[in-house]
């Protein structure tokens, strides 16, 4: 069976749902943070996918410029995570739910 | 069944394969070795897709910067399996059956959806040298603009990682 277009999305669907799965799952910040960078490379691989059906050079660029946002993303949540380890000792979210009461 | 379909299903089950051990790895270190193996994958679908230019930066960006960030976080903090909390069970399924509803409503929404062949021939879109012509043309201004956005992040991030201003009699047992 060849290779077309239909595989890439359910392989990326895939992908996007573990990713999902995961920030529902696990309570430690950074796996949740890991887990959105899985689903922003899910979106990735489709945009490749029809870069190369449809012969078009945009579609990677849009890639190169998630890759650019993912990068600075990353940056400030990282920051944030270690100010939060720094305030509560600890990177369980749960711990976060000032908000809730 | 031509060797670009064993390619592709080699690096999606290799990528699948790896993206579960993210989520259900106890070790947070293992979990980012996972991801790096998940983004070479990811990588590999790349360069069979003659995505040349993206493979190399997914590579360096990816596995090489961010998740090394992500590993220095993790030793810095010395986070390890029998620290991390884990969500009761009834959520933990509840995860599951959520990101895998969302699986099935996609996935019946995308079955009747036209399907075309990749064409496994090679093609020169990928390659640095095109994809620098139309960055520099018609992308020029969100390139500049990613700029501007690299520089307020970095500010951000230092601004946000500093340590606050803490009196002198404290500061012993901040560190």
């Amino acid at each position: 069976m060849p290779v077309s277009s239909t595989h890439y999305l359910f392989l990326s669907l895939l992908l996007f749902s573990i990713g999902i799965m995961g920030t529902l799952m696990r309570r430690n910040a950074i796996i949740i943070f890991m887990c959105i960078e899985l689903m922003l490379n899910a979106v990735n691989l489709l945009l490749v996918a029809f870069s190369k059906i449809y012969s078009d050079a945009d579609a990677q660029l849009f890639v190169f410029f998630i890759m650019v946002v993912a990068a600075a993303e990353v940056a400030v949540g990282l920051a944030v995570i270690v100010m939060m380890y720094r305030k509560v000792h600890s990177v369980d979210i749960n711990i976060l739910n000032r908000l809730k009461h | 069944m031509d060797i670009y379909s064993i390619l592709f299903w080699f690096l999606s089950a290799m990528a699948v394969g790896c993206a579960l051990g993210v989520i259900l790895s106890r070790n947070p270190v293992n979990s980012v070795m996972f991801l790096i193996l998940t983004f070479f994958a990811i990588s590999g679908h790349y360069i069979l897709m003659n995505a040349q230019f993206l493979a190399v930066v997914n590579i360096i960006v990816y596995a090489g910067a961010i998740m090394v960030l992500f590993l220095f976080v993790i030793m810095l903090m010395n986070l390890n399996a029998d620290v991390e909390p884990q969500k009761g069970m009834m959520i933990q399924l509840a995860g599951v059956i959520s990101g895998g509803t969302l699986f099935l409503v996609v996935l019946m929404g995308l079955t009747t959806a036209k399907s075309e062949l990749i064409d496994p021939r090679s093609s020169d879109i990928g390659l640095i040298s095109n994809l620098g012509k139309v960055l520099f043309t018609r992308y020029v201004l969100p390139f500049e603009i990613s700029s501007v956005l690299f520089l307020s992040a970095m500010i951000g991030a230092v601004v946000i990682g500093k340590k606050e201003n803490i009196p002198a009699s404290d500061k012993t047992e901040i560190v």
